[in-house]
């Protein structure tokens, strides 16, 4: 059988189980946790095509320190790893929530991320969630962690029903942690080298295993930085997954040179697309993995693909009337839940048979879409595409590629047009609601086809029946099937590691 | 020998606030400053001054030596 049906997951295990899982549907799990999923766009794939989070900037300290993260870098004009120039009180932070919850309905996920470690400024983060809690009960409370100080923490957490946590995890092995961390802050005192990394990794670990017993859901996040945990980070996954981590999040380094990053500083090579996925397959045995995470600032609002932050400063919230209306926000979910179910039905579809000779034949596609699972975005006015890998046995989401839009004002600016083929140069098409001629002939002379004869249609469906007509052009020799090359990854984050 | 806090270095994190025994740090526009009456070099309740052992950034946190009582006699 060729298609992936959401019935037979229930009863297989192994490779299978987890390739159901990735299309995130409810699949194989139970009716509480998908329970808890559902309305999570971190959480769950599906869901962040329809939902949106918010992080607020409460927790500038941190315990420790990275060499991927650079906290001098404060400017309000530029997004920096981990930094966000407008930090709040507990009490202006649950006031920007109510004000975001009213405005935005399907917001449902409060995250705390920094810009430094949540669990380094304990009384701000929980006051935060506290005051949250009792404002908005409707909302589900999020934390990430670097997890040095996870374990003093874990009953806290319980309590306030925080049911999400994410750990940032990059090594299980000190030598390696030696590489990425040059100290951490632990029982008042500065340790550095093999030594903090040892202490980091045990509380890491020890941390993961608390919430599991308690039932709370961890996500791991794991930052990929070649040669130095790359090939490590397989051992990481089987080490968390055995621990009960619930998904596996593994992010490429940011890393250039103006971030003032040590690693930007010594020139730290990035991972490639390409070998970002090889990673993400290999890990994806037993465990979810999570490959639409978007690197989002310590204080980015809306769907994950987009940063509405701009609308909510500080200075905006103080003037904004605050109307939160459970009532109201219920209802809407529930015509988001209503599209999902209409959704549901065409997404499982059959590639048709083909002769030997296209059967392992996988390729990528780039999709225009706002984010509601529709090919709806005109290929001039998308902020990044969508990446899906069509095979015979579906179409599978791994992942999207933020770009600079084409059209500006009006007219199209062909450096971002070049920018934008190189950063999707490993798909063999583009899927478009509408495109104008001259990107669509850059693309074509790039040998990737533009596609909008699918508009306002669901991505699966049409990347399936397009998938299918490829192969019969294959089969009857119209069109050679090729490898294509590696697609960049964008170096200017909006990111918050951890 | 009180501490004191580079300010143009400082990066506002508020980290040091939190460690400090004495309570002798507060923000002052954006950065962090020390109180040197109150600060005692974490004398008394741990081995290392807690400002500079958690402060991310390199000798921003260091002794307040332009102090008149700690200029040489003359
Ligand atoms: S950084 Fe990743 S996991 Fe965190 S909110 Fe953004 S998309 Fe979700
Ligand atoms: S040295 Fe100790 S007492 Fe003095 S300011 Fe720093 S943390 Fe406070
Ligand atoms: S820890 Fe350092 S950077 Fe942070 S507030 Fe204190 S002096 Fe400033």
């Amino acid at each position: 059988m060729l298609a992936v049906e959401p019935k037979s997951c229930g009863i297989s295990v192994g490779a299978g189980k987890a390739r159901c899982r990735a299309h995130g549907g409810q699949g194989d799990l139970p009716p509480a946790i998908w329970d808890k999923v559902k309305k999570h766009p971190c959480y769950s794939v599906e869901a962040h095509h329809h939902y949106a989070r918010m992080h607020v900037a409460v927790a500038p300290a941190c315990n420790m320190q990275c060499n991927y993260c650079n906290r001098k870098y404060d400017c309000a004009n530029e997004s920096r790893p981990g930094v966000t120039s407008e930090k709040l009180t507990p009490e202006e932070a649950a006031k920007k929530v109510l004000a975001v919850a009213s405005r935005i309905p399907q917001m449902t996920v409060l995250g705390i991320a920094g810009p430094g470690d949540p669990l380094a400024n304990p009384d701000k983060t929980f006051r935060t969630f506290e005051l949250v809690a009792k404002a908005a009960s409707d909302i589900k409370l999020c934390l990430s962690t670097n997890g040095l100080a996870l374990p003093d923490h874990v009953d806290t957490i319980a309590r306030l029903n925080i049911e999400h946590v994410t750990i940032t995890i990059n090594m299980i092995d000190p030598e390696i942690g030696a590489k990425i961390y040059p100290w951490i802050f632990y029982n008042h005192k500065r340790y550095s080298g093999l030594e903090a990394a040892k202490i980091l990794t045990k509380r890491q670990l020890k941390g993961l295993e608390m919430l599991s017993a308690r039932g709370i859901l961890c996500k791991i996040n794991s930052v990929m930085i070649p040669g130095i945990n790359d090939r490590h980070l397989v051992e990481v996954n089987k080490a968390v997954n055995s621990r009960g981590a619930f998904l596996h999040n593994i992010m490429p380094l940011i890393a250039a040179s103006e971030h003032g990053t040590v690693f930007g500083l010594q020139g730290q090579r990035v991972p490639r697309t390409s070998e970002l996925k090889a990673l993400q397959d290999a890990c994806e045995g037993e465990m979810n993995m999570m490959r639409h995470c978007r690197q989002c600032r310590a204080d980015a609002v809306g769907l994950l693909g987009e940063d509405r932050c701009a609308e909510f400063t500080k200075e905006k919230i103080v003037t904004m009337t605050v109307n939160y209306d459970p009532e109201a926000r219920k209802a809407y979910q529930a015509g988001i839940e209503e599209e999902r179910r209409a959704r549901r039905g065409p997404r499982h579809e059959e590639v048709g048979e083909h002769a030997d000779g296209t059967s392992d034949i996988k390729v990528l596609i780039a999709v225009a879409t706002k984010g509601t699972g529709l090919i709806n975005q005109h290929f001039g006015h998308a902020k990044e595409f969508q990446v899906y890998e069509v095979s015979r046995s579906g179409a599978k989401f791994v992942g999207h590629r933020r770009v600079d839009h084409y059209c500006q004002g009006g007219h199209g600016a062909p450096d971002h047009l070049a920018a934008i083929i190189r950063s999707i140069n490993d798909c063999h098409a583009v899927f478009v609601a509408r495109i104008g001629g001259r990107p669509m002939s850059e693309l074509n002379k790039a040998g990737i086809e533009p596609v909008d004869q699918y508009a306002h249609e669901f991505i699966e469906t049409s990347a399936i029946a397009w998938f299918t007509s490829y192969l019969e052009k294959v089969q009857n020799g119209q069109v050679q099937h090729v490898d294509r090359g590696d697609g960049a990854i964008r170096q200017d984050p909006m990111m918050s590691v951890a | 020998m009180p501490f004191k806090i580079i300010s143009s270095q400082c990066t506002g994190c508020s980290a040091c606030e939190t460690e400090c025994p004495n309570v002798a740090i507060f923000e002052k526009g954006g950065t962090f400053v020390i109180d040197p009456k109150k600060c005692t070099e974490c004398f008394g309740h741990f081995e290392e001054p807690q400002c500079v052992a958690v402060c991310p950034v390199d000798k921003t946190c260091v002794l307040d030596t332009s102090l008149p009582r700690y200029q040489p006699p003359a």
